[in-house]
């Protein structure tokens, strides 16, 4: 009679393959990533109700019709091209400009975007939108 | 005369501390992962220029305006009246909330100004019209 000797289960954990799961999981973080996504063109809102009598001469207004057509102060018909040097003039002139945005109800986002980002872009601080309802 | 024999460049690249590198990036990816909380299909955000870039994500609460004028405060359908309800609660819990809007380019600004009355209603008055990046 013979008798086999038992075997032990070696006692060590085999990490052989470690390397492989952890290439998986980098392979899956890797995918997943996403930069951070959540850039835009920022502002500070008025408080409800609060509004201020600002003199005429300080005041750029901009309308922005339904086909996204630019007026300056009633009487300039613009492009958005020429926009940000317009701004820029005026706003050379007078320090104390306010560019006041003004679009109709059907505007498309895009053509408001646009406009305030050239506003945007010509330095003005001072920025108010106005409600098409006004 | 003795020739030593030229002693030979190893070929074999070393990869015992591959899974040590391997680990250093997937901690890497973990800790810098970011998965999209809310994510509202069919919304084309217009571009721009002058954007910046919202930091601190627990602040950030995203109200989404479609193409064909539905509103969605993160994820879920509202109406506009219930805007201002709804963001002056989160105000409260959180004075320096930021108001994503992200709107779809054909939205009719009539819209996102009533949605901008009522922020201001709620006393949201940080908002950011996000976009994408001007190529």
């Amino acid at each position: 009679m013979t008798l086999q000797r038992r075997q032990r289960a070696s006692p060590d954990i085999p990490t052989g393959s470690m390397a492989d799961i952890v290439f998986l999981l980098l392979v899956f973080f890797l995918v997943t990533t996403t930069m951070n996504q959540d850039i835009g063109i920022g502002m500070q809102l008025p408080p409800a109700g609060e509004s201020k009598k600002i003199q005429k001469k300080n005041i750029c207004n901009i309308w922005i019709n339904i086909n996204g057509d630019i007026l300056i102060n009633l009487e300039q018909d613009i492009s958005v091209n020429q926009l940000r040097a317009e701004i820029e003039r005026r706003l050379a002139a007078n320090k104390n400009l306010i560019v006041s945005l003004k679009a109709d109800e059907e505007t498309p986002y895009a053509k408001f975007i646009d406009v305030l980002d050239e506003i945007k872009l010509s330095g003005a601080d001072k920025i108010s939108l106005a409600s098409p309802s006004e | 005369m003795n020739f030593k024999k030229k002693g030979g460049v190893s070929q074999s690249i070393p990869t015992g501390s591959m899974a040590d590198i391997t680990f250093l990036l997937l901690v890497f990816f973990m800790v810098s992962t970011v998965f999209v909380r809310y994510r509202v299909t069919g919304i084309i955000m217009p571009e721009a220029e002058k954007i910046e870039e919202l930091k601190k994500r627990r602040h950030i609460h995203y109200l989404w305006i479609s193409a064909d004028r539905q509103i969605y405060i993160d994820d879920k359908l509202a109406n506009l009246d219930d805007i201002a309800g709804i963001f002056y609660n989160r105000r409260v819990k959180d004075p320096r909330m930021v108001v994503s809007l992200k709107c779809d380019y054909r939205a009719p600004y009539g819209l996102i100004s009533n949605v901008m009355e009522e922020l201001r209603k709620a006393d949201a008055l940080r908002i950011n019209f996000a976009t994408t990046r001007e190529r």
